[in-house]
């Protein structure tokens, strides 16, 4: 569903992604894993058309939504009115269900946390809040795939345990892709099935999680230095 | 007792106006981090069309309408040149409505002429508590409370409104959900041009305006903005109502002629006052 073939983004005279080439299928959840300064945001935003490539190709069937590093919720207005802004861009109507595609009421179904916040205003919420709003205002644009940057940052593990949770669910029930942009490897490989590393604007390793999560040199550099053989030993 | 009354209503009839424009500025501002220059043009052009539609014989309401709708593309053809291109720097932005604004002088001189106009909108006075009082002092409160209310409604209830202030809240963001902020920088200045030019034809058949008045016009509507740091209309209003009282006590107990220089004054305490209030707070941070 998403194609993208020798991407290059360039600041000025600095390049920020050098030929960079990855693929999702429907359904998918792959993590794209980097060090700060990797071109991790860069490559979000210009899938999401944000950015604009000097060359290569992005071919995406579907809609994408964002989820950007930082939250980037718009703190004076309501929950509620957060969520329904996610459907700027869809056009007017109703849905199957009869709900209107700006009621927020259609994500409490996946993030039923955001129900009893609704009317607070987004800039008073906690951090783990304000992500489960921003994953919320993606849904409502109803994507195809669903790009997340940055989950976990400056998170409590045990609030990214329950956004995990909700990604997972929101991937299996619903078929949502995800790709999970993240500086957390260990996260990213345990809830995707295939992943890439990104370096210095460069696609450097790509795989199914399990063997990345081998890979000496993503594990010495991601992991931790946890190699599973070198732990044994 | 009946000049105080008579000062008080004037003064709240032209704070009035003075809100009106100030939140225009507001509006242009909130969205785009532009100081519109070109803010006064909008009342000078809707004041002076309004004049010569009703000279050529529209009805009232139906001329003050048109000439509102005539500042209102006016703003949206300032906006188009001001913030129409993606990524124009703020401040090239604040410099082009400004040589609009002068530029505007040219056009209006060639329309209207360089002379002073009015026309009347509600005829006769009444008394209250002592003092005569013309009956367009309450025309503009009026119309002022209704407009105000209305665009409290628009930015609280619809969509469109909320859209608007996304962007004055993150315009990254409102990227992300496909808001396009330079759209809706040129619909603000659409709006900042309705307001200034209901300011403009309210304010008409009290003072007459030509086409260099946008300077004292802006100047007030400017001190009433900038009560809210140029981001909250409500706060316009109380600036406007502050100012026009203050002006109309000085205008009448010492000189006319200080009006002007009252508002820089409360314009530039309010602005020491801000700023004194930001470095505080940066010393409070560090």
């Amino acid at each position: 569903m998403l194609s993208v073939v020798d991407l290059v983004v360039e600041y000025g005279h600095a390049t920020a992604l050098d030929g960079v080439s990855l693929d999702i299928q429907p359904g998918e959840m792959v993590a794209l894993v980097g060090p700060n300064g990797a071109g991790k945001s860069t490559l979000v935003n210009t899938l999401s058309g944000v950015l604009r490539p000097s060359a290569g190709s992005v071919r995406l069937d579907g809609r994408i939504a964002q989820v950007p590093e930082g939250r980037q919720l718009f703190p004076d207005l309501s929950v509620a009115d957060n969520l329904r802004l996610g459907a700027w861009g869809s056009r007017r109507g109703r849905l199957a269900s009869g709900r209107s595609r700006r009621d927020p009421s259609r994500v409490y179904d996946v993030l039923p946390e955001l129900s009893s916040i609704s009317a607070q205003l987004a800039g008073t919420l906690s951090g783990g809040q304000q992500q489960m709003v921003a994953v919320g205002r993606a849904l409502m644009a109803d994507p195809d795939l669903l790009a997340v940057d940055e989950l976990s940052l400056g998170l409590a593990p045990i609030v990214v345990a329950t956004l995990a949770r909700h990604l997972q669910q929101l991937n299996a029930e619903h078929g949502t892709a995800v790709l999970l942009i993240e500086q957390n490897a260990r996260l990213a490989f345990d809830l995707c099935e295939r992943g890439y590393v990104l370096e210095n604007g460069r696609i450097t390793a790509q795989g199914p999680c399990a063997e990345l999560a081998e890979s000496p040199q993503v594990a010495r550099a991601y992991l931790g230095g946890l190699v599973p053989g070198e732990e044994q030993a | 007792m009946g000049s105080f009354v008579s000062y008080l209503v004037s003064g709240l009839a032209f704070g009035c106006s003075f809100a009106l424009l100030g939140s225009g500025f507001v509006a242009i501002h909130r969205v785009t981090r532009v100081v519109n220059f070109a803010q006064g043009t909008f009342a000078v052009v809707a004041g002076l069309a309004a004049g010569s539609l009703l000279g050529d014989g529209l009805p009232h309401g139906l001329a003050e309408v048109v000439a509102i709708l005539v500042a209102g593309v006016v703003g949206l053809a300032i906006g188009v040149v001001a913030v129409g291109k993606r990524g124009t720097p703020t401040l090239a932005s604040l410099v082009i409505t400004l040589g609009l604004g002068i530029l505007a002088y040219a056009v209006e001189i060639m329309i209207w002429g360089d002379q002073p106009s009015s026309y009347p909108m509600v005829r006769g006075s009444v008394h209250v508590a002592g003092a005569t009082v013309q009956k367009q002092y309450f025309v503009v409160i009026g119309a002022a409370i209704v407009v105000f209310l209305a665009l409290g409604l628009f930015f609280a209830k619809t969509y469109l409104g909320k859209a608007l202030s996304a962007c004055a809240s993150n315009p990254y963001a409102a990227r992300l959900v496909g808001i396009d902020p330079v759209r809706m920088g040129i619909l603000a200045f659409a709006l900042g041009g309705l307001l200034g030019g209901l300011a403009g034809v309210l304010v008409t058949p009290l003072q007459p305006v030509s086409f260099d008045s946008d300077v004292a016009l802006a100047t007030n509507g400017f001190a009433a903005a900038i009560f809210g740091g140029l981001n909250k209309p409500s706060a316009a209003l109380v600036g406007g109502l502050v100012l026009g009282v203050v002006e109309a006590m000085v205008a009448g107990y010492v000189n006319a002629s200080y009006q002007t220089e009252v508002a820089l004054a409360l314009m530039l305490a309010v602005m020491i006052w801000q700023a004194r209030k930001r470095t505080s707070l940066t010393e409070e941070v560090a």
